[in-house]
């Protein structure tokens, strides 16, 4: 049985967990347009509050204030249930994963996690995949042609670089043997980190990321000069934020997810967090909000100065380049441990 | 082992009540001034011709397919690779015969062209444009009268 100890803990994780998720979005919206202006040889919205750093929460007032248009040909149920598909799973993805070093309060353990369930790793790829079915339901039930392309186009990318994904996944499992994140990062805390012994898979997650992401240079399904929104066309208002807030927090989620499994997580290499205490923790929850944020400026970046594939070269991407490679890194992770073992 | 899911569950309520609070938000605060025009689908200011739930391109439904049969196979791979390092060589491979299965499926979709995404390289897509050379060239260029 949960006792109340236990009960508080976890309901100021998930508090904690889930505003650091919405007030990550926000620093993301506001950073990448910040970013985007140094990048451009501009400033960048500026204005509201000092330095601009009041943006994010104008716009979303203005998200709440605007009518919320349905066209008449949509499919008014479906229309509704696609941004909820988008935007559950992406805001519940980062239930597992662990952000710190376990404290120690009043004597009893406590995980720097909301839930740390066996199947860790099979969680975030299932909610992930859930988001697919957002995107072609919001695609089809608007009725109109730009949003139906680009719910196509979105399925078809999601689906090809998921493969490659979970297989460049596979080989991290293969040497640390475990499905839940903690494993993965004890594991890299005794044998050092996994971008050194599976430096192929690590390529193939951080470009799968962007893909499974829309993230330039694979925002094929929004490409405006070809499909104005893509699959959010005909959304407005807050059903419209709703695919907005999703992707960045996909986004948050998806880097985290890479330093879990290639950046040694929460580990401060060098040092023992144990030995710290209290000290260990803060250090530890920092190195793992500091490579979050290294990932996430990445994605800025990456988005700001590489121009957009088309569709062929997206596909051969997938599946001439990346599922090859991917398996030949599972073959190859298998080869040197059963040679080794 | 319950109790590890139940953070996930008020998790997942929370991220509910969040998104059904700002609806409901929206609902109070946003104007309503519905119209017909107003509810018309976006296409850039053009006269709405076809229904777009009409015909989409076969590829789409090809690359799902084959999409299944990898998933699958990922699936698969992943108790085995959480038990790798206790089965050791046997494990390995028998692996590989499955997933040198799968590689040919690989190899014989690829010979087939269903990864490919440029029509003109596909044989069994071409369809009118087979004989774009003939129909190209200057001679027989567009005849009035012939569709």
């Amino acid at each position: 049985m949960i006792d109340m100890f236990e009960l508080l803990a976890i309901i100021i994780k998930v508090l904690v967990v889930f505003a650091g998720t919405l007030v990550g979005i926000m620093i993301m919206t506001l950073a990448e347009r910040r970013v985007a202006g140094f990048i451009q040889y501009r400033l960048g919205p500026n204005r509201v509050g000092f330095g601009g750093m009041l943006q994010p929460i104008a716009d979303g007032l203005k998200f709440f204030s605007k009518e919320d248009v349905i066209p008449g040909q949509a499919n008014r149920p479906l229309f509704l249930l696609a941004p909820l598909a988008v935007m559950i799973p992406a805001l519940m993805t980062f239930a597992v994963i662990p952000f710190g070093a376990p404290m120690e309060i009043a004597g009893r353990v406590v995980k720097l996690q909301v839930a740390d369930i066996n199947i860790g790793l099979l969680y975030i790829l299932a909610l992930t995949s859930i988001g697919v079915y957002g995107l072609v339901l919001a695609g089809w039930s608007a009725g109109s042609k730009y949003p139906q392309l680009g719910g196509l186009r979105s399925s078809a990318q999601l689906i090809s670089y998921e493969l490659a994904m979970g297989l460049a996944i596979i080989g991290v499992i293969m040497i640390s043997g475990g499905l839940t994140l903690n494993q993965i990062i004890a594991y890299q805390q005794e044998t050092g980190w996994n971008i050194w012994k599976q430096p192929i898979a690590a390529f193939i997650f951080l470009i799968t990321i962007y893909a499974e992401t829309n993230r330039l240079p694979f925002d094929l399904t929004e490409a405006e000069q070809e499909l104005v929104g893509g699959y959010h066309t005909e959304y407005s208002a807050f059903k419209f934020a709703m695919f907005f807030l999703s992707e960045y927090a996909n986004m948050i989620t998806a880097a985290a997810f890479m330093v879990c499994l290639f950046f040694g997580g929460w580990d401060v290499p060098f040092i023992d967090e144990a030995a710290l205490g209290g000290w260990g923790v803060l250090l530890s929850v920092a190195s793992f909000l500091g490579k979050t944020a290294f990932f996430l400026f990445l994605y800025i970046l990456v988005r700001w100065t590489l121009p957009r594939f088309r569709y062929d070269q997206l596909m051969r991407l997938g599946w001439k380049f990346l599922l090859p490679l991917a398996l030949l890194n599972v073959f190859l992770t298998g080869l040197v441990l059963a040679v080794k073992g | 082992m319950y109790n590890d899911f139940a953070p996930i569950l008020i998790f997942s309520v929370l991220s509910v009540a969040f998104i059904v609070i700002a609806l409901f938000l929206q609902k109070i605060l946003a104007p309503s001034n519905k119209g017909d025009l107003k509810s018309s689908i976006y296409e850039c200011g053009e006269e709405i011709e076809i229904d777009a739930r009409a015909q989409f391109n076969i590829r789409f439904y090809v690359v799902a397919l084959i999409f299944l049969i990898f998933d699958v196979e990922v699936v698969l791979l992943f108790p085995w690779a959480v038990v790798f390092k206790d089965l050791g060589l046997v494990a390995f491979i028998e692996m590989l015969i499955f997933l040198g299965i799968l590689t040919i499926g690989l190899v014989a979709v690829w010979r087939r062209g269903d990864l490919d995404w440029v029509k003109m390289e596909i044989p069994y897509a071409l369809g009118r444009y087979a004989n774009l050379d003939q129909a190209g060239s200057h001679d027989s260029a567009v005849e009035p009268g012939r569709d």
